[in-house]
Parts: structure tokens; sequence; C-alpha cells
């Protein structure tokens, strides 16, 4: 009696649980690199500066027949900009922008995916960056899904979104024409 | 020759000491005023360009200054240095000579941390040397900034020690380094 009450138990948790987690799980491939996170901004109206951060980690929940129980999760190790630039990546890591020593980390958590068709979504998501959190949407597309050569699964996406810096309260003024960020994600997730 | 000249510092101390001091007090304040530079101001490029060519020009000075020093002995203490004088002095100018060469090794790393060489007056590149480490630019900006400030610090209480033996003292401490 005993042990059926607790198989009972066990088949509702897994009917549960598997009604949550009805797609499948990826874990962002950062352990062979096969992901970037870039930034974009216009200098002085005249060219782009591009700057990456390298270190970051997440994971994505992908449901092929129904998207919209997707959800994605990125957690950006702020210190980790890069912009090829010694004493710029000093500055931006300073207080006069991201501040990294005060707010280590950036995170992304989406709230809602909406598909747009042919592999297209929008992810809205809570972005929370130099202590400020704000909804942001992603343009997300979906570049393929197939096995990899060494036994795993793949699914890989690219996705954009553009912020203004003054949402998340960093004014140091770089002129008119520098007031937003692109920032650009490629990511390939294995399937857990 | 009398007492007097030989115990005077020897004229390439003295010219060292006077060079690097001015270099020294240059720098912390370019180093300080650049930093609150904004965007769009003219200086915004010229003046990093500046502080690092002019420290570059110090740390040869500075090399001079440290090689000399081994040759040519500074001159005995004074009969009226007290004992206690003389051990504080020692500390400080130790502390001075330890600041000001962490505060050069450390700016060189700041500039050099992307691997690329520094460019001194826009006319020859001092080539990098070694990546220490990871995140360089910001270990050795941290240091070099803190160090700038205690340095300062330590050249105030020189100064006063300097012009105490001047004005209160009245000896001949200050006028044997002039
Ligand atoms: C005794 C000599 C020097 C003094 C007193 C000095 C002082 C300073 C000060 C006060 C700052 C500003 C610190 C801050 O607020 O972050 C600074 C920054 C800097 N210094 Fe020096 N400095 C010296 C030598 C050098 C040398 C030899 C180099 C390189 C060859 C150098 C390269 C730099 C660089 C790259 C910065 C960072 C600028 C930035 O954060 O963008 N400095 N220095
Ligand atoms: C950046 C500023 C300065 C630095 C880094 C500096 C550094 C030093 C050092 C390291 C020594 C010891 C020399 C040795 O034993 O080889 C020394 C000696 C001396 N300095 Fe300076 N100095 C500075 C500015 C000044 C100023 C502004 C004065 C005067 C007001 C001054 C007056 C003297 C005197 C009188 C001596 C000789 C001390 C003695 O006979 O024991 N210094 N300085």
């Amino acid at each position: 009696m005993k042990i059926k009450l607790r198989t009972a138990l066990a088949a509702i948790a897994l009917t549960l649980s598997s009604s949550l987690w009805a797609g499948e799980q990826y874990k962002i491939d950062t352990k062979g690199m096969h992901a970037a996170i870039e930034f974009k901004i216009k200098h002085l109206g005249i060219s782009w500066l591009k700057g990456n951060f390298n270190d970051f980690s997440g994971e994505f929940n992908f449901d092929e027949k129904n998207p919209a129980a997707s959800n994605v999760s990125v957690s950006i190790n702020t210190a980790s900009l890069d912009s090829n630039h010694g004493e710029r990546d000093k500055h931006l890591r300073g207080d006069d922008f991201l501040d990294v020593k005060t707010f280590p980390k950036a995170i992304f958590k989406s709230t809602k995916v909406v598909s747009t068709g042919n592999g297209e979504a929008k992810i809205h998501g809570d972005l929370t960056l130099h202590g400020v959190t704000r909804n942001i949407v992603i343009d997300a597309k979906q570049i393929g899904a197939g096995n990899d050569p060494w036994g795993g699964f793949r699914r890989g996406f690219e996705g954009s979104t553009t912020i203004s810096l003054h949402d998340f309260n960093i004014n140091f003024n770089l002129g008119p024409a520098s007031k937003e960020v692109i920032l650009n994600l490629y990511v390939e997730g294995i399937r857990k | 020759m009398n007492i007097e000249t030989i115990s005077k510092w020897s004229l390439s101390s003295r010219v060292l000491h006077w060079l690097s001091a001015f270099f020294i007090f240059g720098l912390f304040i370019l180093g300080v005023w650049m930093r609150t530079l904004d965007y769009y101001n003219p200086w915004y490029q010229q003046a990093p360009d500046l502080h690092k060519s002019f420290g570059i020009l110090l740390i040869s000075i500075m090399i001079v200054r440290l090689v000399l020093r081994f040759f040519t002995p500074p001159p005995p203490h004074l009969d009226t240095h007290k004992p206690w004088e003389i051990n504080i002095a020692k500390v400080v100018h130790w502390a001075l000579y330890l600041g000001v060469i962490l505060i050069l090794i450390t700016g060189y790393l700041i500039a050099t941390s992307e691997n690329r060489p520094i460019e001194v007056f826009e006319t020859f590149n001092i080539p990098v040397l070694i990546q220490a480490f990871d995140e360089q630019e910001d270990i050795a900006g941290f240091i070099h900034e803190w160090a700038a400030y205690t340095l300062m610090a330590f050249v105030g209480l020189h100064m006063a020690g300097a012009l105490k033996h001047h004005f209160i003292d009245k000896d001949k401490t200050l006028k044997r380094m002039l």
C-alpha cells in the first residue's frame, strides 16, 4: 500500500513536471564557445564601435509545437567586456558606464515568447543591467538544428535588440548619435 | 676642497632629483585632470597620449637615476641630523623610490594591456614586453591610481621634512640638494 502511494505520487509529479517542461532543455554551449554576445554603438555618428562580453552562461527551453511555451535565460559577467582596447575597457567597466564592481552580472530572463512564423520570434523579457531592470524585446531567429558529430543534438539562434543607455541609468555623454546600444546574441544550445 | 662642497649632492644627483620631481608632479596633475575630461574635449585623446609619452621619458630618467645612485653614494649625514630623522628619511626615501617604480611599471602595464605598443610623441614605439595577467588594465589601473595618491602623501612628508630642516633647524639639508 505504501509503495503504491509512493509510485502514484511519483507518477503525478512526473506528469506535472513534464507538462511544465513540455519542450526540450538546452544549455548554451559556452564551454566549446559556440556562442557570442556582441554589442555595438555608433561612434560619433561616423562608424560603429564593437565589442563583446566574453563570459556568460545560459539555457533555453524550446518547444517546437508550441513556441510560446519556450523560455530563455542568460547571465553575463559584465567584467568580461572586451572592446579590444585596454584603456577603453577599463573606462567602460568603471563607474562612468557599467560599474562592474557594484553590478557584476547582467541578467536576461524571458517572460513571453511570441512566434512570428518562419522560425522567428519576439522574445519579451526582463533585462537587468547596471542595477536597473527593464522589459526588452529580442528579435530572435532560429538558424538551424540537428545532430552534431559527437553524439549530441544542437539548436542555434541569433537574436538582436536595441537598448537605450539612459534607460539603464548610464548617462556618460558620448554624443547625440551614441545613445543606443545594439546587442547581438548568437547562441548554440546543446540538448540536455 | 672644503667640507661644504664634499657634502653636497653630486651635480648629477641634483639634476636628476629635480628633473624627476618635476615630471612626477606633472604626470600626477595630468593623470588626475585627463580622467575628468568629457568625451568631446579636444584633449580627450591627446592628454593620455602625452601622459604616456612623458611617462616613458620618466622611466628612462629613473633608470639613469637609480643606476647612478649605486655609483655615486649620497653625501654623509650632517652632524646635526638626529638618528630618528635619519631613520625616517631613509624609510621615506625608499618608499618614494619604490612608489615611483611601482607606478611606472603599472602605467606601462595598463598602456600595453591589449598587446599594442606605446607610441611616444608619435615618433617611436615602445614594444609590449609581457602580458602579465587577465584583466591587466583593471588590476594595474587600480594599483597605478592608488600608488599615485599614496606617493603624493609621501612626497608631502618628504617636503615637510626638507622645509623643517631649512626653516626650523636652519641646516644645509635642502641647500645641498639645490
Ligand atoms: C610617476 C609617474 C606617474 C604618475 C604620478 C601617474 C599618475 C597617474 C594618475 C593620477 C592617473 C589617473 C588615475 C585614475 O584616476 O584612474 C594615471 C592614469 C594612467 N597612467 Fe599614469 N602616472 C605616471 C606614470 C605613467 C606611465 C609611465 C604610464 C605609461 C607608460 C602611465 C600610463 C597611464 C595610463 C594608461 C593611465 C590610465 C588612463 C585611463 O584610465 O584611461 N602613467 N596616471
Ligand atoms: C615628486 C617629488 C619628489 C620625489 C619623488 C623625491 C625623491 C627623493 C628621494 C628618493 C631622495 C633620496 C635620494 C637618495 O637617497 O638617493 C630625495 C632627497 C631629497 N629631496 Fe626629494 N623628492 C621629491 C621632491 C622634493 C621636493 C619638492 C623637495 C624640497 C622641498 C625635496 C628635497 C629633497 C632633499 C633636501 C633631499 C636630500 C635629503 C638628504 O640629504 O637626506 N624633494 N628626494
